[in-house]
């Protein structure tokens, strides 16, 4: 089903994440192509979060193979990376379902900080840069006017020296992502990137978002519930349910088929609710013990008759672990 | 008080609240001195015999009322003023305006210090001496200020650094480079030790900083702690190494070879000038100013490069670094590292300054002081340090002059025995008051065009 082809640049290959005898996915195998946007969709707890914390490092799958490809033909194996050498080397950078921006640095600070790794090279590691040598000064500058092109693309030149965290939440989502791309990613993985938006914040990011598709070189995988955001800009959608995939294709596709309307608005409790437990339970006793069907089963129900309520990332859920 | 003509500045007196509150004050002011200070108990050849100091119960709830009335009748009924905001803006403006040369001005008084204290010839060396104490402290909280104000670690245990330092300097000076290069190096030893005790004081910051860097807030703390205590104790115990608790004599610094003495080899002999005991001051000062700039210079290049910023990355979010790139275990290290080497330079000039250690002068309470110094200064914040370390010295200091407290302290006390008490009653006060510290607007490193003071409620303190 998913074919390595010269445009991919992530290969995600029967990717399975247990925690305890929770399998939160399980055998997950997509595709993401580059200069495409690429969207990872589900009900809550589909195990989309889960995926990018795979993919990224921030856990170690439990199997499966996550395979990167640089344009001139390096490839990685991430899932044997470590989680700021996978940034680093691989080249894949995220931004957080809770924005995790450096609130007490400036904005201009948050892009350089991104730039770590480059500016670390050009300041000899700090040896020669404490001595204040020219080279270091120029790509200080160079850093520097990255990042003001990125403020361009976000609007946000204006407020380059005001703290991230004075910002209002639409711009915070935005410096995010650029910040990200500050990193020069090959893989741009977005976690959310709607959440909490307004409808002109969200057509403002979609423009961002369809922007870094074309002038940069660079797949981007997003996570999203917010539908006008995942049906106006993707190019392919996979869709998770219970960490299985469901769907996979063209928006215009997944959006007519039936699994997904299925999955994702839930059915009349009274035309195919048991059907669709039935489905649930067969596939769960297959590979788990009893218990964990009846706490499988059991969200189901109650999904049928309601519809899933998109996030709203509140202040107050940001709080750091 | 005088602050507008129209506008009544003071509500009316309710006098029925102000003698209930007033009353009930002194009621309870009575009834909780009565049992704590209306009995003594005094041990007299084995029997404890009971005396009453009703006086000073009534005196004690005199003064309760009397403080009570007199902020009812000229402080708690002033007008609020309607814009707070409004009201503090001259003030902040000045502060702002004297900020920008407060630097420059404390270095030039600092440079000139020497020369003011020959004014009072009296107390010179007292001056001089007291300088470099306060000037030592100020180096050492720029240092920890990397690690806990820049990096966001809190460390309890640096003043083992500043052990190994001064240490590292006793051993070397005394035993090891007579033995490698002969006797004739130890007018030297100084210059020579200086780099080792920095070098060796940065290695244990990175020996501790290894098993740490998985720890976070609270359990970092209780490992530094330990590990400061482990180095002292180590330092008691290892009697064949370090001479335990009797400590070390070291020789005193000396200027570039020249010895601060009263004989033809001296100092003052070879310029041709009286000796004066001052001399050697003098010079001690000049080194630990010296020393103290470098730190302050360094570690302010350091904010501007990109290991600065991650330090400070690091402390705001740690997630968000490694989701940058950032190799988190790299940057903790580097952090413990420098800090502890300027602990470590610290140390060996306390050394060359005493002429004498032991495990005496690096307990915990140095641990805190210093930590204290940098919290209290406004994490981060040098310029904070250098007022929080003048006042924290200062008043140490300044208790052994007080002895006019004398008169009402009981008798057989010694003021000095109170500075702790005081110093700590300040630090509540001022937590209270000003709870990020003296300075707590975070300077950033780099702008486009104008450089804005980050307020501290945005600047996270760190997770350790």
């Amino acid at each position: 089903m998913t074919k390595w082809n010269e445009n991919s640049v992530l290969q995600v290959e029967r990717l399975t994440m247990r925690f305890g005898g929770l399998t939160a996915i399980s055998e997950l195998s997509f595709n993401a192509a580059r200069k495409e946007i690429t969207a990872l969709i589900g009900p809550n707890g589909a195990g989309k979060t889960t995926v990018f914390n795979c993919i990224t490092g921030f856990y170690k799958p439990t199997e499966g193979m996550i395979n990167l490809r640089h344009p001139e033909g390096r490839e990685f194996l991430l899932e044997r990376m470590d989680d700021f050498l996978i940034t680093r080397h691989a080249k894949v950078a995220r931004t957080f379902q809770n924005i995790r921006l450096f609130s007490g640095m400036t904005v201009l600070e948050n892009l350089m900080v991104a730039q770590h790794n480059t500016l670390m090279r050009a300041s000899g590691y700090t040896v020669t840069g404490i001595l204040g040598s020219p080279s270091y000064k120029r790509a200080e500058d160079a850093a520097i006017e990255k990042a003001k092109s990125w403020l361009y693309k976000i609007n946000l030149i204006n407020r380059a020296d005001d703290p991230a965290g004075d910002l209002p939440y639409g711009d915070q989502r935005r410096l995010e992502i650029a910040r990200a791309m500050c990193t020069d990613p090959i893989l741009l993985c977005l976690d959310e990137p709607a959440a909490g938006l307004n409808p002109r914040e969200s057509e403002e990011l979609n423009k961002l978002l369809l922007g870094i598709r074309r002038d940069n070189d660079v797949a981007i995988l997003l996570i999203e519930h917010d539908m006008s955001v995942v049906m106006g800009i993707s190019d392919h959608i996979v869709v998770l349910d219970y960490g299985q995939k469901i769907a996979d294709g063209t928006p215009a596709t997944v959006r007519n088929d039936p699994a997904v309307v299925r999955a994702y608005l839930g059915v009349d409790e009274d035309e195919g609710a048991d059907e669709v437990i039935a489905a649930v339970v067969a596939s769960a006793v297959a590979e788990k013990p009893a218990a964990q069907v009846q706490t499988m089963t059991a969200p189901v129900k109650k999904r049928a008759t309601k519809k899933p309520i998109p996030k709203k990332t509140t202040r107050k859920s940001m709080g750091r672990t | 008080m005088a602050s507008s003509e129209n506008m009544p500045t003071r509500k009316p007196y309710d006098w029925s609240a102000i003698v209930k509150d007033v009353a009930g004050s002194g009621i309870i002011t009575f009834l909780i001195l009565t049992p704590i200070v209306a009995i003594k108990t005094t041990l007299d050849q084995g029997a404890l015999t009971f005396s009453s100091r009703w006086p000073l119960v009534f005196l004690l709830s005199a003064i309760v009322v009397a403080g009570r009335l007199l902020f009812h009748l000229f402080v708690w009924n002033r007008v609020e003023t309607s814009n707070p905001a409004k009201a503090s803006t001259p003030t902040l403006a000045i502060f702002s305006q004297i900020g920008k040369y407060i630097g420059p001005i404390m270095l030039v008084i600092a440079l000139a210090l020497p020369f003011i204290a020959h004014m009072f010839p009296a107390s010179d060396k007292r001056i001089i001496d007291l300088a470099i104490y306060v000037l030592t402290y100020i180096m050492l909280g720029w240092g920890l200020n990397i690690v806990v104000g820049l990096a966001g670690l809190l460390d309890l245990g640096y003043v083992a650094f500043y052990a190994v330092g001064a240490y590292a300097y006793a051993l070397l000076s005394t035993i090891y480079l007579p033995e490698w290069f002969g006797a004739g190096v130890v007018p030297w030893a100084f210059y020579l030790t200086f780099p080792l005790a920095g070098l060796l004081a940065a290695t244990w910051g990175v020996i501790l900083g290894f098993p740490v860097l998985r720890l976070r807030g609270d359990y970092l703390a209780i490992v530094t702690l330990a590990f400061g205590e482990m180095i002292r104790l180590v330092l008691v115990n290892w009697f064949t190494f370090t001479n335990g608790p009797q400590g070390i004599q070291v020789p005193k610094a000396t200027f570039f070879g020249l010895p601060f003495k009263d004989d033809p080899n001296g100092f003052a002999a070879f310029f041709g000038i009286p000796y004066d005991r001052i001399h050697f001051y003098i010079f001690l000062y000049y080194v630990i100013l010296a020393l103290a700039l470098l730190t302050y210079v360094v570690t302010n290049r350091l904010r501007r490069l990109p290991i600065g910023r991650a330090w400070e990355a690091l402390r705001e979010d740690e997630i968000a670094c490694r989701a940058l790139g950032i190799n988190t275990t790299s940057t903790k290290l580097t952090a413990f590292a420098i800090g502890a080497m300027f602990g470590g330079f610290a140390g060996s000039f306390f050394a060359a300054r005493q002429g004498f250690v032991s495990p005496e002068s690096f307990v915990y309470l140095e641990s805190a002081i210093i930590l204290a110094i940098v919290v209290l200064g406004g994490l981060g914040s040098q310029i904070g340090i250098v007022f929080s370390a003048i006042a924290i010295m200062g008043s140490f200091e300044l208790f052994r002059e007080m002895s006019f407290l004398r008169a009402i302290l009981p008798e057989g006390t010694d003021p000095i025995q109170f500075r702790m008490l005081a110093v700590g009653l300040a630090m509540v006060l001022m937590m209270r008051f000003k709870p990020r510290g003296f300075v707590s607007k975070r300077d950033p490193t780099v702008y486009l065009k104008e450089k804005k003071a980050v307020s501290a409620d945005l600047v996270s303190q760190g997770h350790g």
